[in-house]
């Protein structure tokens, strides 16, 4: 399988926009921004949570811990997925206990990596609260989870793939919308 | 955050051996158990990788450490565990191995941990299962995941295993714990030196690619790390020296012998110490001691082992199943 791209969905600064807007969202919805942590989910997710935590320097002063969270061993599809997953270090080094987690991915699509998420997070404590930001909703959701703040709502077919890059893993920022092609072989 | 991220796939069914794998792959299990290092520091230190998946200790040596190890290792993967013990199984009922493993497996378990005091046993054993067999020690054949654990305790204390300079030090000849070390660590690129008395080193081991002297000194002289291995007097060590006194003398690690090391050489020893005997408690206890470290460590490493094994991707029948007559002589 081969993917093409069809359109960018974010640009650089469209992507810079989008999280320095969910950062007043946070701030603007929380009744106190006391406790606020963020979480990001492995590997994308986690970069973004690092972003999404200096916008929230940027907008409102906070200053927030942040760790990031691997869900390989929580994924309820381990036998059946083609790629064998390596399993990175989660790495929160802070008590959740009472906080009010925002939980960061890149893409929310059935919703499964956020059930493995919360699972997981919960294994580490208690919070008060548990919120989802993900950059991108693509729909299609198998399990009753929403986000919080999207970034931007794309409605796509399940044909289609969205690709997150960012300059931390991929060399530079954007979001491109591809179509799965068979190949001929 | 991310580092260098692993490619490699692991493709093995069972865990026989250090000699049956790669540098990578040796690499990738020090890797996966270092995230599994984070989950036995949690408040909650279980995940549930291995749910659903059944676990059997099959030890036909006694083994407290080693069988407990395991055991925590499959219960924080939320595996089942079934320990088997020589004195309760059918074995003495004349049983063989084969056959043994056969009715396990017909209990729709999914991972055999075997110990044997046969060299070869775990081979024999993985050729005759679809379970996937992991070797817990087999006669004076291998202990690999002792020598992971090992080689995990080295890394985290020193930051690398490439150009140290690792001593081991006692019965080389009786020790699967050495030959996996040997194998592990020349494998990712450590100088490695065995000291032992005349008897107790095994003819050709040179061939290994590792130095040989009988000169604690020498051994000590310059070392990153000392692996200080248990003597067995209860065994065939009697025979090679004469008295566990006169062992101490000449080849104990004493805190005056250590004052001419490295100032941060690693010793470390598989258990269980003879106090006075290999090294005096000073030194056990003392600050380059790292024996209690490599304990907690075992766990993270026999949960990647299990992991790994356990998701192996289109595991292919194990190259290393066929028999070696290693260690007979």
């Amino acid at each position: 399988m081969t993917l093409k791209e069809k359109t960018k969905i974010l640009d650089q600064e469209a992507l810079d926009r989008s999280l320095e807007r969910i950062a007043h969202e946070i701030v603007e919805k929380a009744k106190t921004t006391e406790n606020i942590a963020i979480v990001g989910i492995k590997n994308r997710g986690a970069y973004l949570g690092e972003r999404l935590a200096r916008k929230l320097e940027k907008v409102a002063g906070l200053k927030v811990p942040v760790g990031a969270l691997d869900i390989t061993l929580y994924r309820d599809d381990l036998t059946e997925v083609s790629e064998q997953p390596v399993v990175h270090a989660t790495e929160i080094d802070f008590d959740i206990d009472e906080k009010k987690i925002i939980l960061v991915d890149d893409v929310l699509y059935t919703g499964r990596t956020i059930r493995c998420a919360l699972d997981a997070l919960i294994d580490f404590g208690r919070p008060s609260q548990i919120q989802l930001a993900v950059l991108i909703d693509r729909g299609h959701r198998e399990l009753p989870i929403r986000a919080d703040y999207v970034g931007k709502n794309v409605p796509t077919s399940l044909k289609e793939v969205v690709e997150v890059r960012l300059e931390e893993t991929d060399g530079k920022d954007e979001v491109v919308l591809c179509a799965k092609e068979e190949d001929a072989d | 955050m991310q580092t260098n991220e692993k490619k490699i796939i692991w493709k093995k069914k069972d865990l026989l051996g250090l000699e049956y794998l790669s540098k990578e792959e040796i690499e990738l299990i020090l890797y996966t158990a270092a995230s599994f290092k984070e989950v036995t520091t949690r408040q909650i230190k279980k995940v549930p990788a291995l749910r659903g998946k059944t676990v059997v200790n099959l030890f036909y040596e006694p083994s407290t450490r080693t069988r407990t190890s395991f055991e925590l290792a499959a219960k924080r993967l939320s595996a089942d565990v079934v320990n088997i013990e020589i004195e309760a199984s059918s074995v003495k009922k004349g049983e063989t191995l084969i056959d043994t493993g056969r009715n396990i497996e017909a209990l729709k378990i999914d991972i055999i941990v075997v110990r044997h005091n046969a060299s070869g046993a775990p081979n024999i054993l993985a050729r005759s299962v679809k379970s996937r067999v992991v070797n817990a020690g087999d006669g004076w054949h291998e202990h690999p995941t002792q020598a992971l654990l090992d080689m995990f305790t080295l890394k985290s204390k020193l930051g690398r295993i490439e150009g140290l300079k690792v001593s081991i030090i006692g019965d080389i000849a009786h020790s699967r714990v050495a030959r996996s070390n040997i194998w592990g660590l020349t494998k990712l690129g450590a100088q490695v030196t065995v000291c032992a008395p005349e008897l107790l080193i095994p003819e050709g081991i040179e061939q290994m690619g590792v130095k040989v002297t009988t000169d604690i000194d020498e051994a000590l002289r310059g070392a990153d790390a000392i692996n200080v291995l248990r003597m067995q007097f209860e065994r065939d060590g009697a025979l090679a020296f004469p008295s566990k006194l006169e062992y101490f003398k000449q080849y104990g690690i004493t805190a005056e012998r250590l004052a001419k090391c490295k100032k941060d050489i690693v010793v470390m020893h598989p258990g269980p110490i003879n106090r006075g005997i290999e090294m005096s408690s000073e030194v056990a206890d003392g600050k380059n001691s790292v024996i209690l470290e490599q304990v907690t460590n075992g766990i993270a490493v026999r949960m990647a082992v299990l992991y790994l094994v356990a998701y192996a991707k289109d595991p292919a029948p194990s190259e290393a199943s066929k028999v070696r007559k290693e260690g007979a002589g």
